[in-house]
């Protein structure tokens, strides 16, 4: 019996060493990033461009470029997204069609962001000529969200009670108005809750936009969709590896690591927070 | 076919239902009569809700249903192709059984059908309160309509949506087990207001309780199995019912 | 009538933008095709798939890829080797044996926005931080290799591996752990003879969708691997796995050479591995869900 309970507790202390090795993992990795960048933070460094070949200055076209990109993003992934979802909880009928429509998004969703990439260089840079710009870079990670969304808004489409979708329509209310009325507004926070988890993996992302949108220096910020951008995670990249000055620009690298974690992070954390909000206060 | 004294507002025409291969009504031929209460009995299973969500083309959210035969509402077949089963539900309504307010203010819960519907109604706040009133709800929800109507109880939830369902003024309504999830002074209410809708409505009821369709109905159609077993007046099919199985479910020998 | 038009039209709408994901991926693999097969005129598909030495710019160029596979399934498999125990035991922690509820969300917060970190932030630590470290401990050249990369991405696989085996863990019917308990097993028993294997299948899809997760992942080990183009020997060598390879080159390589349609070829042949991974991964977790239960 004691054999028993000895095996147990040594189990027990592998999963407890599992939970808190991943912790330290996480810690570590906030703490060194943190220790080493926040020196380098200030309101210069968030709000000028880079100065002597990147030594110093700060990253604000970088932070300008994420932003852009971010919300081109959004608004290619999203719209398409909650209409994808739409026609699958609420219009499909069961069938072949249907069931390949959902293969093809969980085939979407296991492209690695590289062949995206690829796919973005190879389609809108060179076969529809929009050259690496924003336009490009945008449309690349739209659609590398897209499943995303469309899961997220998925599940939040059919945590709609059908008891409502049934009075409504008994009214004699139609379905397109049903679902406007009705379906969508009680989703509403479902979707951006998982959608806003897209976008945070949408800003941190590099490969997609290296060959469709990234340049190391651009002399001035974008004045149209077809500009280059330069952007946090391409700029952390090219830092630390390609860049003329390596070692001279590692505070800058660390830096801009740290503000690439919080603006990511903070996206994260504010979709938990809304999350854990709406669960609290659920209306029905 | 029976027919009964009185104008007939639906009647139907040797009406068999699928679900997929499993035929749920087979040959089923009646008329309903205007203004009166008509309770649709019988064991679980035997088709009473079935066809009832028929009547106002529930049944088509469903896949792989089929409706075999014609259903007349004023003159014309329900099921005909170029009929809108949108304008079919708004002047045939329906009650479910359990209550399904939205999780909106009590009053935009009953403006929201004919809102959408268009039908140009000046005075919006009347409306309410006549269907509020005529659900014998006004007065215990006249000074909190703007509050949400998840806060009332099962009995007022569900009065509230028979006065969204009477807020479009349908011909008919169609309550589907309607106090089966209510306690028993919310159920007397309610078959209260039966009693006094059928001046203006016709009301098709189906239920699991046979005393409330002897209380409350003035025709009643007996089911089993998906057929129509006898339909008659109340009165006769709970005292001298003419088919032995009627006289069989009536008098509990099965349930 | 109007409006039955317009509800016809709304519904065809609302088809053609579902369509749009099935589209894209079409799409994908078009471009991928479009681009990378010319490369097939100058080296053969066994060539290119088996050959053994990658030099794209030299004169003549060589284009095997094989040391770059054997690249990324080797990160991949040390990966998956560090990630799996981590993944499923914390799953097991936070889904069957946790204590109060505040450590239970805040592990599963921790796992969250460990799955938030962009690749690029932990590739930049695996460089700067675990290799001069490695360097020092292992008296190494460089401390950019596959141990490096393994351990940075077996961080990236894990909260996948663990939220979707939580999932599994979590949809194992009580009523299996209640008869287990009341058969007087322990908890580690009851964990381990019977809510693993009816989890099995879910937990598998978990595996399965971390080492598809890894294979693809490229800033890793773009910036950690280390870049040698060649079979390695030991752990403390470093390797060119497939994505790395592809971002690090496509920079440099001029538009319509045959190195940049060789690039492309290798996109099609990463594509078409992480597809497999995944479509793997959707049939067991379909297939097995149903006779997991009753082959208890």
């Amino acid at each position: 019996m004691k054999w028993r309970y000895f095996k147990q507790s040594v189990f027990f202390s592998l999963v407890r060493a599992s939970a808190l090795i991943i912790t330290l993992a996480l810690g570590g990795i906030i703490f060194y990033i943190f220790y080493n960048g926040y020196s380098v933070i200030s309101w210069d460094f968030i709000t000028k461009p880079p100065t002597d070949s990147m030594t110093k200055g700060g990253i604000m076209p970088a932070i300008i470029g994420t932003i852009y990109l971010t919300l081109g993003a959004i608004a290619i992934g999203l719209p398409l997204g909650i209409a994808s979802a739409v026609y699958l909880t609420e219009y499909a009928r069961q069938g072949k069609v249907v069931r390949a429509i959902k293969i093809g998004i969980n085939c979407l969703a296991g492209v690695p962001s590289v062949v995206f990439g690829l796919f973005g260089l190879g389609f809108f840079v060179i076969f529809l000529k929009f050259g690496s710009s924003i336009l490009a870079g945008s449309l690349t990670l739209g659609f590398l969200i897209l499943p995303t969304i469309i899961g997220a808004s998925e599940e939040a489409l059919k945590s709609v009670p059908q008891t409502f979708r049934e009075a409504s329509l008994s009214l004699g209310v139609s379905k397109w108005q049903t679902t406007y009325r009705i379906v969508l507004p009680n989703a509403l926070s479902g979707i951006l809750t998982g959608s806003i988890l897209g976008i945070g993996r949408a800003a941190g992302e590099t490969a997609p936009i290296m060959f469709t949108a990234a340049a190391f220096f651009t002399s001035k910020l974008p004045g149209s969709v077809f500009d280059e951008v330069m952007a946090l995670p391409y700029h952390v990249y090219v830092l630390s590896t390609a860049g003329t000055n390596i070692e001279a620009t590692r505070p800058i690298q660390f830096g801009t690591v740290l503000v690439l974690v919080a603006v990511v992070l903070g996206i994260d954390l504010i979709a938990i927070i809304i999350r854990g909000y709406m669960r609290r206060n659920k209306r029905w | 076919m029976v027919v009964m004294g009185g104008k007939e507002i639906i009647q139907l025409d040797d009406v068999n239902f699928y679900y997929g291969e499993c035929r749920a009504l087979s040959n089923i031929s009646m008329k309903f009569v205007k203004n009166k209460v008509t309770a649709l009995i019988g064991p679980s299973g035997c088709g009473k809700s079935t066809l009832l969500r028929v009547l106002n083309r529930m049944n088509d959210l469903i896949d792989g249903t089929k409706v075999e035969g014609k259903i007349f509402f004023e003159g014309k077949n329900i099921y005909a192709p170029d009929v809108d089963p949108v304008e079919i539900r708004r002047k045939i309504g329906m009650v479910f059984q359990k209550p399904n307010p939205f999780p909106k203010t009590i009053y935009n819960n009953i403006s929201y059908g004919p809102k959408l519907a268009g039908l140009g109604v000046e005075d919006m706040d009347t409306l309410v309160e006549q269907s509020l009133r005529q659900a014998v709800l006004w007065d215990e929800v006249k000074n909190i309509l703007n509050k949400s109507a998840m806060n009332l109880s099962g009995g007022q939830q569900q009065r509230l949506c028979i006065a969204r369902a009477l807020a479009m003024k349908p011909d008919v309504l169609l309550m589907d087990e309607p106090t089966s999830a209510l306690d028993p002074i919310s159920t007397a209410k309610i078959e209260e207001l039966i009693e006094a809708l059928k001046k203006d409505y016709t009301i098709i009821i189906v239920t699991h309780n046979m005393q409330q369709a002897a209380r409350i109905s003035d025709e009643t159609a007996f089911f089993y199995m998906g057929n129509l077993i006898e339909y008659n007046k109340t009165e006769k099919i709970f005292t001298n019912p003419d088919m032995k199985q009627t006289e069989d479910y009536i008098t509990g020998r099965f349930g | 009538m109007n409006r039955r038009i317009k509800e016809t039209v709304i519904k065809h709408a609302f088809f053609l933008f579902a369509l749009v994901s099935v589209i894209v991926l079409g799409l994908i693999v078009l471009s991928l095709f479009r681009e990378g097969l010319p490369v097939f005129k100058q080296v053969s598909l066994k060539d290119f798939v088996f050959g053994m030495e990658w030099y794209p710019t030299y004169d003549p160029p060589s284009f095997g890829i094989f040391p770059l596979i054997f690249g990324s399934f080797i990160v991949t498999l040390l990966a998956t080797v560090i990630a799996v125990p981590l993944g499923v035991l914390a799953a097991i922690y936070i889904s069957d044996i946790t204590p109060r509820p505040a450590v239970r969300e805040s592990l599963k917060s921790v796992i969250e926005l460990l799955a938030g970190l962009p690749s690029v932030v932990l590739g930049f630590f695996g460089m700067v931080i675990v290799a001069p470290w490695l360097q020092e401990t292992f008296d190494l050249p460089t401390g950019l290799n596959i141990i490096n990369a393994s351990v940075i991405l077996a961080i990236m696989a894990i909260p996948t591996i663990s939220s979707i085996s939580e999932d599994a863990l979590y949809s194992v019917p009580q009523e299996f752990k209640e008869a287990s308990y009341a058969l007087g097993a322990t908890k580690f028993e009851t964990i381990t003879k019977v809510i693993l294997p009816a989890a099995l299948s879910g937990i598998s899809t978990a595996v399965m969708l971390g080492m598809a997760r890894a294979i693809g992942e490229t800033m890793v080990v773009l910036m950690v691997a280390g870049g040698a183009a060649a079979i390695p020997e030991s752990i403390f060598d470093s390797v060119r796995p497939m994505p790395a390879s592809i971002a690090a080159e496509m920079g440099e390589t001029p538009y319509g050479s045959s190195h940049y349609h060789a690039l492309f070829a290798i996109g099609v042949v990463l594509f078409f591995l992480t597809l497999s991974f995944n479509l793997i991964a959707d049939y067991v977790s379909h297939k097995f869900r149903q006779t997991g239960s009753a082959t208890l």
